[in-house]
């Protein structure tokens, strides 16, 4: 049976690809992937926590995580949206090129 | 109230009253209203004539109401009438004159800009005018004295478009600015030594028997006495201060008649006769000196004169200068008789001057002529059967003056010559003697000059034939100011119920006795004066009917017949220099033009220098100059130091940082990823070690 360990490994190792691809990816559809793969990573903490931490029977850290996957699904369609507005007003989903806010 | 009270005030405010009236709704009422005024001095001449007949009836006027004006601890000054029998002839003449000149202009001044303002103008002079009679005080006088100088200011500036018109009336009002100075300072001069203002009470502080104030300083009592007198002498245009009056003439003809002939100028002497009392044998000699000196110079000026009012104001001037000097002769009934007399036959002479004046004006305008001077006699000549009523009153003016028996002026002007002549015999000093000389001089002249003005305005040829012809003579409202005047130009009005034309004993004389002197000194005396003038009087009768004889044979002989040709004449005179003296008044305005108002611009136009170039541009102007400076230095501190470093410079320091910390705000999604990644790993960090 694999230890605490290997799975707060796996997290860390899912946690920096989203990470790398949320702060190198110019693509906005691929920065909304990276900050799935973020989420994911922290589900696997959630539930990895849930098992090993000698938690009640009441499994919170897989409700907890479920509700991340649920949460994620709507940020997935609202950022989606977004994108699409930004495809309209810039004709690009490059989020570098939307660069309004400079100061 | 006691009913004199009230007589004296509706008097006196009946004329204001038509001038508040005329003034403020003369428009509204229009020309017809200005009969209201004339109305308003018809009702205080009643009054007036009433008191006058009760008088003459045989009560005597002796009543003095006051009432306090105000008070101040131990003084107080007091308003009052001193109602005597002076005052009451005096009102008579004033209302007389007023009441016929008021009746005179509704018709000479028909069509004038300012028809209701003149008529407003007549009522402020007759109030200020009776103020003048009826004042208790030397100090209530002086306001109405100042009132008078007013009106006679308006009245000569009623024509103020003509710039003669407007310089003549300042010159009439600086002239008595001059004059009034003196009598304000003799007034306060008389208040401080005996604290009285009213003549009733100085009289009685002055009375020699009553304690006399001044005893042991009579000089003081001189000085006050000729320093009152010197407001005489602006008001009645004695010398050196007469030049006023020929220059009012600019003023309308009713105006000349009433203020410059029969009422205001006639107010110096009123003051003389009122002041006689008090007056030393010092004063006295003074005021007789001025008047002898004013009587023939006015005289002899009035000789050369050929503007027919100018004639009749030096003739005026002449006239008062007798009135003054009786009252210096001790003659002070005699003066006021003159006064009365020459209030009748003056202002008549006057309004036929003003008739002449007037019909030669509008037949002038008919023939379209409006270069000729109207007043001017070369332009006159003939108009004896053009204007047969104003020849025959203005003859019967003329002889009055001139001093013929059976007229009114024959009697006062004889009065007057037999004082001069007591005066003479009383005094045997060398110069005494110069005074009946002035007298029958001045005398002689003026029956000379007055026939010469008879002559050439209404006998000879007619100077434009034209003209002449267009001549009429005016309605019966002017000629019927002129037939009342003429009529009481008679001797036997001022005589009743004598009718002796040789002599003056009559009502006037019974109710104006001469005065008593109250300074003590025994030639002084009435009964020593009067025994002087009674055995003058033959004398007197004799040498002035003479002398007025020569003045009208001289006349005819020059004027009417042409015997003497006064051309050749004049030139006679003039080879020593006396013609042009005469014409040029003696020089009197090239005198004070080269003696005061030169000399008095000049130093204007020095102080006017000193107070505009060197104060106003140097030493005002430089402060503001300096201030521009110092502003300008203290402006380009503010500006380049303060402005551009301290404030400037914090807006930079702020504008700086800005710039710095905007670099922050990159607008990229994933450099704020960044950062937020750095400060968690810095959050970890810290909350690991710490």
């Amino acid at each position: 049976m694999a230890s605490l360990e290997s799975y707060l490994f796996i997290g860390l190792v899912l946690f920096c690809f989203g990470l790398y691809a949320v702060m190198t990816r110019r693509n906005g559809v691929a920065v909304l992937m990276g900050i799935e793969l973020i989420l994911n990573a922290a589900n696997l903490n959630l539930v990895a926590f849930n098992r090993f931490g000698g938690l009640s029977e009441q499994l919170p850290g897989q409700v907890f995580a479920l509700m991340v996957i649920v949460m994620a699904a709507c940020e997935a369609a609202v950022a989606l949206a977004i994108i699409i507005n930004l495809y309209k007003t810039f004709q690009t989903i490059h989020i570098d090129e939307a660069r309004e806010m400079r100061g | 109230m006691h009913t004199l009270t009230l007589y004296a005030l509706i008097i006196l405010f009946l004329p204001l009253a038509s001038f508040v009236l005329q003034i403020f709704f003369g428009r509204l009422i229009g020309p017809r209203g200005v009969w209201l005024s004339v109305g308003a001095v018809a009702i205080t001449l009643v009054l007036a004539l009433t008191m006058l007949f009760s008088v003459v009836l045989g009560s005597p006027m002796e009543h003095y109401p006051e009432l306090v004006w105000f008070s101040l601890g131990d003084f107080s000054l007091t308003l009052g009438f001193q109602l005597d029998n002076i005052a009451v002839v005096m009102l008579v003449i004033v209302a007389l004159i007023s009441g016929l000149v008021h009746l005179y202009s509704v018709e000479y001044m028909r069509g004038d800009v300012r028809y209701t303002r003149f008529f407003g103008y007549l009522g402020i002079f007759t109030f200020s005018m009776n103020g003048i009679v009826l004042a208790h005080s030397l100090l209530m006088m002086y306001v109405f004295w100042e009132l008078v100088g007013l009106s006679s200011y308006l009245l000569i500036g009623h024509w103020f478009e003509k710039d003669t018109a407007a310089d003549a009336s300042k010159k009439a009002f600086l002239a008595n600015r001059v004059g009034d100075i003196g009598m304000f300072i003799g007034i306060m001069l008389l208040w401080s030594v005996t604290g009285s203002f009213t003549f009733q009470g100085l009289y009685e502080l002055v009375d020699v028997e009553g304690g006399n104030l001044f005893a042991g300083q009579m000089g003081l009592l001189s000085v006050a006495g000729v320093l009152v007198f010197m407001g005489a002498v602006g008001k009645s245009a004695q010398f050196p201060l007469h030049v006023w009056l020929p220059d009012a003439m600019e003023g309308p003809t009713p105006v000349s008649a009433l203020i410059h002939a029969a009422t205001m100028v006639a107010a110096g002497v009123y003051l003389t006769v009122r002041l006689f009392p008090i007056l030393t044998p010092d004063a006295l000699l003074f005021v007789g000196s001025v008047g002898a000196l004013t009587a023939v110079l006015g005289a002899l000026i009035a000789i050369s004169q050929t503007d027919i009012k100018r004639v009749l104001a030096y003739s005026t001037i002449s006239q008062l200068g007798y009135m003054i000097m009786a009252v210096g002769m001790g003659a002070q009934q005699a003066a006021f008789f003159h006064l009365g007399t020459h209030a009748m036959f003056k202002g008549l002479l006057f309004l036929c001057s003003g008739a002449v004046i007037h019909a030669l004006h509008h037949a002038l305008e008919h023939t379209g002529d409006h270069e000729t001077d109207p007043q001017d006699m070369r332009n006159m000549g003939g108009l004896r059967k053009r204007m047969p009523i104003t020849y025959a009153t203005m003859l019967i003016g003329a002889l009055a003056i001139s001093g013929v028996p059976l007229f009114s002026g024959f009697l006062s002007k004889d009065a007057i010559l037999a004082g001069t002549l007591a005066f003479a015999q009383h005094h045997h000093q060398w110069w005494a003697i110069l005074f009946p000389v002035a007298g029958f001089g001045a005398a002689a002249i003026t029956a000379f000059y007055m026939f010469r003005l008879i002559f050439m305005t209404f006998h000879g040829k007619p100077a434009k034939a034209k003209v002449n012809r267009r001549v009429h003579e005016p309605s019966l409202v002017m000629t019927g100011p002129l037939m009342v005047l003429a009529a009481l130009s008679f001797a036997l009005f001022f005589t009743l119920p004598g009718i002796n034309p040789l002599h003056a004993e009559g009502w006037f004389t019974k109710i104006i006795p001469q005065a008593e002197n109250l300074t003590g000194y025994p030639e002084l005396g009435v009964e020593h004066l009067e025994h002087g003038f009674h055995q003058a009087h033959s004398q007197a009768v004799r040498l002035s009917v003479g002398v007025a004889g020569s003045g009208i044979l001289l006349a005819i002989a020059f004027f009417l017949l042409g015997w003497l040709d006064p051309k050749a004449w004049a030139q006679k005179l003039q080879r020593i220099g006396l013609y042009q003296l005469s014409r040029s008044k003696f020089y009197f305005d090239e005198i004070y033009d080269a003696l005061l108002y030169r000399p008095f611009l000049w130093l204007t136009a020095k102080i006017a220098w000193l107070d505009w170039d060197l104060w106003d541009q140097r030493f005002i102007d430089g402060w503001g100059r300096g201030t521009v400076k110092a502003s300008d230095v203290s402006g380009w501190v503010d500006y380049h130091w303060l402005d551009q470093y301290v404030v400037d410079g914090l807006g930079r320091v702020v504008a700086w940082m800005g710039a710095v910390g905007r670099k922050v705000q990159t607008g990229r999604v994933q450099n704020y990823v960044l950062w937020a990644l750095v400060g968690g790993i810095l959050i970890v960090i810290v909350a690991a070690n710490f």
